[in-house]
């Protein structure tokens, strides 16, 4: 596993100069998850903020093969050119040994994605599929998408004088992934980046479709002060609102137990699309949300527990 | 001329057999409603390993195109085949397609555009994307399918843009004809092997694919496609003149028949051409001069030469398998008429709206086209749009 000294020598493969926002997560996620690829590694992207800030003709941020073709199709465009290096493969035509990865937002993975991403995941393609999950359609103005937790204020469900932001759950998309029975699933964060690149190094040396949903914190979208981002993420992972767990062949391994459990308001309060929230009247919606935040994190727990109790010589 | 065997063939088997012989890289396809058989019948060159191909059968149409795209881009001979519906879902990544300059070849089985859902043909699907960028060749028989399918390859390939063959319904798709079958080495060759100049999989020279290209390069990357379309023209002559020296059959822009010294001329796309040629004939035994030209390539859309063609004619008419609903006509006829425009608009010009959703065509009707036309020459009115064999 590489550490800090080897990252910092290997060469760039997601270079600076691109145009993303000051504090952008998802630029730390793409530069991480290529640290960790390797140079051997061709990309994928969907139309989104990582696509429009670092691919801007003639300039391209990716000193490694890079497809961008539309918002709903990298789970399928990636298919593509797996299909194509294992076609080539068997004839005889190449023999080198490459990762196939998509790295892609939560717009287009939860909402207009998820169909090309379930049909991969079933094909069984040897890939690895990232979400940088920002919790909303940041590119086109902060809209909600299913990701997008219950409470929080965005552009399409905002906070008016008679509701209170975003009215459902966000979906569950990483037990989604779960359900396929495919060999690798996690979460990981922006702000723990042994912990991510642990996981991309770890999938790609597994074969066959893995999904990372990487909680990535946007000071545009969530409104905060851009030096938090990589702190938000922690925050989230020690308030239980995004625990870091794998799925490796159907076994749960949560990577992190906070010792103390933060609430969640230690999260909320630093952002404004939670602003709303703060106010006394609303203190019934946060209780309701802390709630379901607990259940989801002693759900995690029995999960990982009840594999432990089946499989106790493979316990991690 | 090469030798080759007659085999008894549906158009949907031809097609296959064509891209059984040419052997791409990658196929992705998906069935939707109406499905087109080509791609099944292909599954199953798979399935014995026939081929070298890797077929992904991806989860939609849109995640067809966007798959070949992949494929594609990273350096692979890709092809795919669809439908109706299924075309109209891979609308958005035609024009992408295209845009990226990707040489994919496409059976397209031309069936209606649902609503109501129908799946007969008429060209409603290939006319709705008519404008992606890629290259539109039609065919009359299951033979055309089959040699316009090899053509396609070399013609994609060169031209650095996409091709769709498309097939009418049914009529071709589903209909049994004895066809010429070349040797599978003479296809090989023929087609040659496909050679990008830049691809993904090439990691001496990492290359960005589909970035963003705002007005300051976004007009220049478009009128360079614009432009290799219209070079796509002088490729498909020269691929159909080596077509014919090798193999006998001769491939052009449009087919003239009995067209040199005609008065009165019917303008079709697909199989009703074939028809069109017997009620030609009949009527030339009565002793009229009656021609017709068939289009073979819609796009790009050869103006000059249909213009000259045209020219010794004193009434034509167009006819629509589609319509373009409440535009001045049928969209092959605003063609056509568009391509009089500069130099013959001193003719009798007629449009004729037929056959949507599978309506059969019959003979008698396309006389009665005819002698619209040398009615009209005598000074009756006719109508410039007019639907053939529908109750109104």
């Amino acid at each position: 596993m590489a550490n800090v000294k080897d990252f910092s020598k290997s060469k760039e493969l997601f270079t600076g100069g691109h145009r993303a926002c000051v504090g952008c997560g998802a630029v730390i996620v793409a530069r991480q998850v290529l640290m960790a690829a390797g140079p051997n590694t061709v990309v994928t992207n969907a139309t989104g903020c990582l696509e429009v800030v670092s691919s801007i003709f003639p300039y391209t941020s990716w000193n490694v093969p890079f497809i961008h073709s539309a918002f709903e199709n990298a789970a399928a465009t990636i298919s593509g050119i797996e299909a194509l290096h294992k076609s080539w493969t068997r004839q005889g035509k190449y023999n080198k040994k490459v990762n196939f990865i998509a790295i892609v937002g939560d717009g287009g993975t939860y909402d207009i994605g998820i169909q090309a991403l379930s049909g991969a995941a079933e094909r069984g393609h040897n890939i690895l599929y990232v979400c940088y999950n920002n919790e909303a359609y940041m590119n086109t103005g902060v809209q909600r998408s299913s990701a997008t937790p219950k409470g929080a204020d965005t552009t399409t469900a905002p906070v008016g004088r008679v509701r209170k932001g975003k009215e459902q759950q966000r979906k569950d998309l990483t037990e989604i992934m779960v359900a396929h029975k495919i060999p690798y699933v996690a979460q990981a964060i922006v702000g723990n980046w042994r912990d991510l690149t642990s996981k991309v190094e770890k999938a790609l040396s597994i074969e066959g479709p893995k999904f990372i949903n990487v909680f990535q914190p946007c000071m545009l979208g969530w409104s905060y002060d851009p030096e938090l981002t990589c702190e938000l993420g922690r925050v989230a992972a020690d308030a239980c609102i995004w625990p870091l767990y794998e799925v490796v062949d159907g076994e749960y391994h949560i990577n992190y137990k906070p010792k103390v459990k933060k609430p969640i308001l230690e999260f909320f309060k630093l952002q404004g699309r939670f602003r709303h929230l703060m106010k006394p009247e609303n203190k019934p919606l946060l209780d309701e949300m802390q709630a379901t935040i607990d259940k989801n994190w002693e759900d995690l727990l029995k999960k990982e527990s009840s594999k432990q109790q089946e499989n106790p010589v493979k316990a991690v | 001329m090469a030798e080759g065997n007659i085999v008894a063939k549906t158009g949907n088997e031809a097609m296959a057999e064509a891209m059984r012989q040419i052997n791409p890289d990658v196929v992705a396809a998906y069935p939707i409603t109406p499905a087109t058989e080509v791609v099944q019948i292909f599954a199953n060159f798979v399935a014995d390993g026939l081929v070298d191909t890797e077929f992904v059968p991806v989860e939609s149409e849109h995640s067809a195109m966007s798959a070949c795209i992949g494929a594609s881009a990273a350096g692979g001979r890709t092809m795919t085949g669809t439908s109706s519906q299924g075309l109209a879902l891979m609308a958005e990544m035609l024009f992408i397609a295209a845009g990226l300059r990707l040489p994919i070849v496409m059976a397209d089985v031309n069936r209606t555009l649902s609503g109501p859902l129908n799946i007969h043909c008429d060209h409603s699907d290939t006319m709705m994307v008519r404008d992606a960028g890629w290259i539109q060749i039609f065919s009359e028989n299951a033979q055309e399918a089959y040699d316009n399918m090899i053509q396609a390859v070399r013609i994609a390939e060169t031209a650095k843009l996409p091709a769709m063959i498309t097939t009418d319904g049914f009529i071709i798709s589903h209909g049994m004809e004895g066809i010429n079958i070349l040797d599978d080495q003479e296809v090989k060759k023929f087609v040659g092997e496909y050679k990008p100049e830049h691809y993904l999989l090439n990691f001496d020279k990492p290359l960005t694919v589909g970035a963003l290209d705002l007005p300051d390069y976004y007009f220049e990357h478009k009128r360079q496609e614009i432009e290799a379309m219209k070079k796509a023209k002088a490729i498909i002559l020269e691929v159909g003149k080596e077509f014919a020296d090798k193999f006998g059959r001769s491939y052009e822009l449009f087919e003239k028949y009995k067209l040199d010294d005609a008065e009165c001329a019917l303008i079709a796309l697909g199989s009703t051409a074939g028809t069109i040629k017997a009620v030609v004939d009949s009527l030339r035994a009565e002793g009229l001069k009656v021609g017709l030209l068939k289009l073979r390539v819609f796009r790009p859309f050869p103006k000059d030469e249909i213009r000259d063609a045209l020219k010794i004619l004193k009434a034509i008419a167009v006819l629509d398998r589609s319509d373009a609903m409440n535009a001045n006509e049928g969209p092959l006829c605003l063609e056509i008429k568009a391509a009089l425009f500069d130099k013959c608009l001193n003719k009798i010009l007629i449009n004729y709206i037929y056959g949507l959703g599978g309506r059969d065509i019959k003979i008698a009707e396309l006389k009665n086209i005819y002698s619209d036309l040398f009615d009209a020459l005598n000074g009756k009115k006719i109508d410039s749009v007019n639907y053939v064999g529908v109750r109104e």
